[in-house]
Order: C-alpha cells, then structure tokens, then sequence
C-alpha cells in the first residue's frame, strides 16, 4: 500500500452557525492527484484552507507524512454552539500559521490568482525562493549570501522555463495573460520545493484547449517533480482526465468517492450537480 | 547584471561629486549661510522619511510612531555625549544627573540607534499584530506616550525632565551628516534590494499570498520596524546635533505628519522620492517660502495677503495641490536611475546579439 502523504481526520469548520465543512475525511497517497469536486459552495476551498492553516478547523485534525499538523477541537463559544460530530474525540489544539505548513512541503495556488502585483514574474518566482535562505538579515543585506542568492535566482529562472515563461520574466506580473498567471502561480508555488501541491480551480477561466494543455501540464511536473497533487476543479474534463481518485462534497459533507468512472455512474454526484425533482 | 554593476558604479561617481561639490561649498561660503541650515536640516529629514518609507511604503505597514523613535533616539544620544565637566549645569535641577561620563559622538549615533531599535522591538510585539488603521493609531499612541514619559519629573536625573538637554557635541561641517545620513540609506537600499527586502514587498502587496509563500509575517514586520526604528533614531541623534539642545515637548505628533507627507510627495515606495522630497519640502517651508511672512511694499503699495502665518497657507495648498494632481507622489514607487544613460550601451548590445 502507498504511504499516505495527506490524511483529514473528521475537519468540521463551523462559522457561526453555519457549518461549511462537516466531518470530512478523505486521504491522498504519496504521488496520486487526486480531486476535490462539488458544486459552488459546498466548503471545497474551506477544506483547503484549513489545511494550509489559512482557517482554524472547528474539530478535526490534518496529518502530513504521518505527522499531525493541524488539529483542533470545539473551545470557547463553539463549546455550546457545536453542530457537527465527533465532539470530544479531539482534545489537543495544532495551529501553525501558513508559512510553517509551506515549510512542511506544502504549496498552494490561490482560486482568484494572488501575485505579487508590484512585482515582476521573475520576482514573483524569487520571492518563493525565501523561505529556504540560510542568511539573515545581516548577510543578506551586505551581500555575503551571494552564492545563495544566485541559486535562488537560478532556481527561480528554472521554474520560470519550466511553465514557458522565461520569455515574460521582466514583465509585471499583473500585465500578463489570465493564462500565464496561472501558470506563473504555479511556478511560484513550486519554487517553495513542495511535496504537495494544492491547486484551487487552476482552470478557472480557461478553454477547452488551455484546460487540455493545464491537464498535460500538471501530469508533467508532477512526475517530474515527484509531487503528490490535490486539486479542486469545476471543469469535469479535467478532473476525469488526470486524477486518480476522486472526492465529491456537497453541503460541506462527504457525498461520493471513487475512481472518474465510478464517480461518473453515481447516482448521489449526479443528483447533486443537477438537483432532483422534488415530488 | 552588468548595466546593474554599470549603475551602481555611476551612482557611486555622483555621490563622490556631491561631497566634492559639499566641500567646496563650504570653503568658499561663510558657514553661516542659509544654505548650509537647509541642507543639513533636509539630509536628516531624508534619513528619517527614507526609515519611515521602508515601513509605510515597502512592508506596507501604516505606522506612526516616528517621532516616538526620534526623541528617544536623541535623547539616548544626549545622554550618553553631554561632557561630564558639563553635567551639572545641564542637569541644574538634578544635581548634575545620575550619569557621570560622556560616550563619543559616533559612538552615541550608535546608541542612539540601539535604544531605539529595543523600544521598537517591545513595542512591535503587541502593536504589529494591528492592521492599518489600528496600527497607526496605537503607534501614534506610543508616540506620544513616550514624550510625556521623558518630561515625567522623576525621569529627570536621567532626562532631565521638561528641560533643555544642551552641550552634547554637535556638527562641525557639513560633511558628516552626509556622510552618516548616505551610509545609512545605502544600508537601507541595500536591504531592500536584498531576499529579506523583497519578502518586505510581498507582504506590501498581498499578506495572504506571502505567507503561502512561507514568509513568517511577524517576524518580517518586526524585522521592517525594529530597522526602520534604528534608522529614525539615528536621525534623533543626527537632529539633536543639528539643533544643539532638544527638548521632548519639540517632538511632536506633527513632526511625524510632516514627515508623512514627505513620504507620500516624494512617492511611496521610492527612496530616491523621499530624499527629494526631504530637500524640497525643508527648502520651501524654511527658506523659499519665508518671504510670504513679511510685509512687502512695492513703492508705497502694500501687496495684500503677505503677513506673517501665510507662508503656512501657501505650503497649505501647494501641499493639497500635489495630493489631489500628482496622488503616487513626485516618483511613484519608482526610482530615480540612470538606465537612460545606459541604455544605448544595452540596446546596441541587443541588436549585436539579435
């Protein structure tokens, strides 16, 4: 059996009263992508962003290479609000702040494209090239950190070929094409040298042409990369053509898992995407 | 990268011509000029705008606390350097204070700095986790706090209350504030020209993203102000010289403002914005715009308007002039450079290799 790279435990993100996530869990294997579908609203990004510490989960805990990472339980005013399950089952809190679960090896892409706007492409890649520095602020300001700062700017100019930007790498980020933002956020995100890669709707905005392109893309870098890929998508083509696996959530809860053609005959996922007649 | 090597080369002629050019200044004109004031007064104030600009316009951080900084660094810089045979008529009141030896000048430059840095490193631990607005008022707060604290009566054999601290060292020239004032910009530019600077600029620009990028937010706004803090003490301690004796009441909240809106008409964002602005603004407001306060007859008519307090109308509106036509300041977030010079050198090269 493949090592499980990424495993949710029981995430419930509950937001006053509403609850956005309930009781997911759902696990990815080292070197899979696998998809997290649902219609609009149905707590897909809520479930990433409580794994890359963006949001708090309610109760529930996220587990990276076998290691618990985040994990919380319901405290303070959720004690008497709760609505979800599993409601004592957890009883320590794990809240690292983003930047320490990108330290861990995982890197995301934003759903509405987060670029430096100020910034050129090339800038945009170097920036994610920080967190690895060995300098500080000393070195680095009196430059005693050249060598590194060359690897950086190697590596960064790397990614920035890899994705067929190298061309536009002087170019201010926010003046590109809604396609090569996308991918440009994806270089940057791979600059943090992940092992996993969190892609949120990478196709948003994209032909069919360009979301057939996207598809062969991430299937490329995540060999080349030895990457494990867990994707959010609307666009089904997508999703059907390159993962392995398959979680389908509605109303923030588990509906259907499977492999594309096993998700595709499911009768609970397609009642959900077209809703049902009410008789 | 070799048009980079080619500027900064260039930049460093200029600067070279510049202290040239100071120097023979002051050979050939009295020491006492107008000139002279203005300059040392806007080199200092170029160091601090440039301080506050690495906060407010690179990290993006909107703090107030400037003057806070300032009057702890000149005090601190006071303190160490007034002479001990001095003490007791400073510290009249206090027989003679509880400190009883004199550090050098530079050396206190230095303290002055330090001092400021650990108060802006306290002082971030609450206050940086505030966004905008609420960061500026809790820094203005601190601003503020700090001052009366240095004018409590029982601070005052070290402070020496509400009084004048006098005859601590002062400039002797011109040159050494340049001097001090171009080092440490140059400190600064290097900084932001570094991986940590640019770290500065994408939390400016997106906080969110930056941290999925792995930069620790805290510890880069901390790292942003505790430098920033440094810098405006130094420019404290650069003041004090320049004014030869200091009193807390002086640094006020609308030191701060005045040093704002250098910040925002020479550009956020841009260094060599701030530097400029800091030379037109002290010019105009000391200098240029001084004959506006006398009274001026032309024969035996008296042109209307000119009175004493209207030179603060003028800048007034000049000042709401440049917001509301030129809002991203004189630079923007650019900087002044000289790539024009080195441009036909590059493009020729480009069209040798295409």
């Amino acid at each position: 059996m493949a090592e499980k790279m990424l495993e949710l435990q029981d995430i419930t993100m509950q937001f006053g009263g509403v609850v956005a996530v309930n009781n997911l869990s759902m696990h990815i294997d080292q070197g899979e992508i696998v998809a997290l579908i649902g219609p609009n609203g149905a707590g897909k990004t809520t479930a990433f962003n409580c794994v890359t510490g963006m949001y708090r989960p309610t109760n529930g805990q996220v587990k990276f290479e076998g290691k618990v990472i985040v994990a919380n339980y319901p405290q303070g005013k959720m004690k008497s609000m709760y609505a979800g399950e599993n409601k004592g089952k957890y009883k320590h809190e794990v809240a690292p702040t983003p930047d320490k679960i990108t330290r861990m090896g995982i890197a995301r892409t934003f759903q509405n494209i987060r670029l430096f706007k100020t910034q050129t492409a090339f800038e945009n890649v170097l920036i994610a090239t920080h967190l690895h520095r060995t300098s500080n602020p000393f070195t680095a300001t009196f430059r005693l950190n050249y060598k590194e700062e060359r690897q950086m700017r190697e590596l960064a100019l790397s990614m920035l070929e890899m994705v067929g930007l190298q061309d536009s790498k002087d170019e201010l980020a926010t003046s590109l094409p809604y396609g090569k933002q996308r991918r440009l956020e994806i270089a940057r995100a791979l600059a943090t040298k992940p092992k996993l890669l969190l892609l949120d709707e990478p196709a948003a905005g994209m032909n069919p042409q360009e979301t057939h392109e996207l598809g062969q893309f991430i299937v490329d870098i995540k060999n080349r990369f030895n990457l494990t890929v867990f994707l959010i998508e609307h666009h089904m083509d997508l999703v059907m053509d390159i993962s392995e696996r398959i979680y389908v959530i509605d109303f923030g809860k588990l509906i259907a898992t499977g492999s594309p053609d096993e998700i595709r005959e499911n009768q609970d996922v397609i009642s959900a995407y077209l809703g049902v007649d009410e008789e | 990268m070799k048009t980079n090597k080619l500027s900064w080369m260039i930049a460093f002629v200029l600067l070279a011509l510049m202290f040239a050019g100071l120097y023979v200044l002051e050979q050939t004109l009295p020491p006492t000029t107008m000139l002279f004031t203005i300059l040392k007064k806007s080199v200092i104030y170029a160091l601090i705008a440039v301080s506050m600009n690495l906060l407010n316009g690179f990290t993006g951080l909107f703090s107030l606390g400037q003057a806070g900084f300032m009057v702890v660094g000149a005090y601190t810089f006071a303190i160490l350097t007034i002479p001990v045979q001095h003490r007791a008529m400073v510290y009249q009141y206090y027989d003679g204070g509880i400190v009883q030896f004199a550090l050098p000048a530079a050396l206190g430059i230095l303290a002055a700095g330090a001092v400021a840095a650990v108060f802006a490193f306290l002082v971030g631990l609450p206050v940086l986790r505030l966004k905008s607005d609420y960061l500026a008022i809790a820094t203005l707060g601190f601003a503020e706090i700090i001052r009366a604290f240095i004018q409590y009566e029982g601070l005052g054999p070290l402070t020496n209350g509400s009084n004048l601290l006098r005859r601590f060292p002062t400039f002797t020239g011109i040159i050494p504030p340049f001097a001090i004032v171009a080092f440490c910009i140059f400190i600064i530019v290097m900084l932001i020209h570094s991986t940590y600077g640019r770290a500065l600029k994408a939390i400016r620009d997106d906080e969110t993203a930056a941290e999925a990028m792995g930069i620790n937010l805290f510890f880069h706004k901390q790292l942003s102000f505790v430098i920033s803090s440094f810098f405006a003490g130094v420019a404290g301690a650069l003041l004090a010289m320049y004014q030869g004796s200091i009193q807390a009441a002086s640094f006020k909240s609308s030191m701060t403002y005045e040093i704002l809106l250098i910040v925002v008409i020479g550009g956020m964002g841009s260094i060599s914005g701030s530097i400029l602005a800091s030379f037109l603004f002290i010019a105009s407001s000391e200098w240029w715009l001084r004959f506006l306060d006398n009274e001026l007859f032309i024969g035996t008519f008296k042109v209307p308007l000119l009175r004493s307090g209207f030179r603060v109308v003028v800048f007034s509106v000049i000042i709401m002039a440049v917001v509301l036509f030129y809002r991203r300041g004189i630079m923007g977030d650019r900087e002044f450079n000289l790539r024009f010079l080195t441009r036909g050198r590059s493009k020729a090269k480009e069209r040798k290799n295409g």
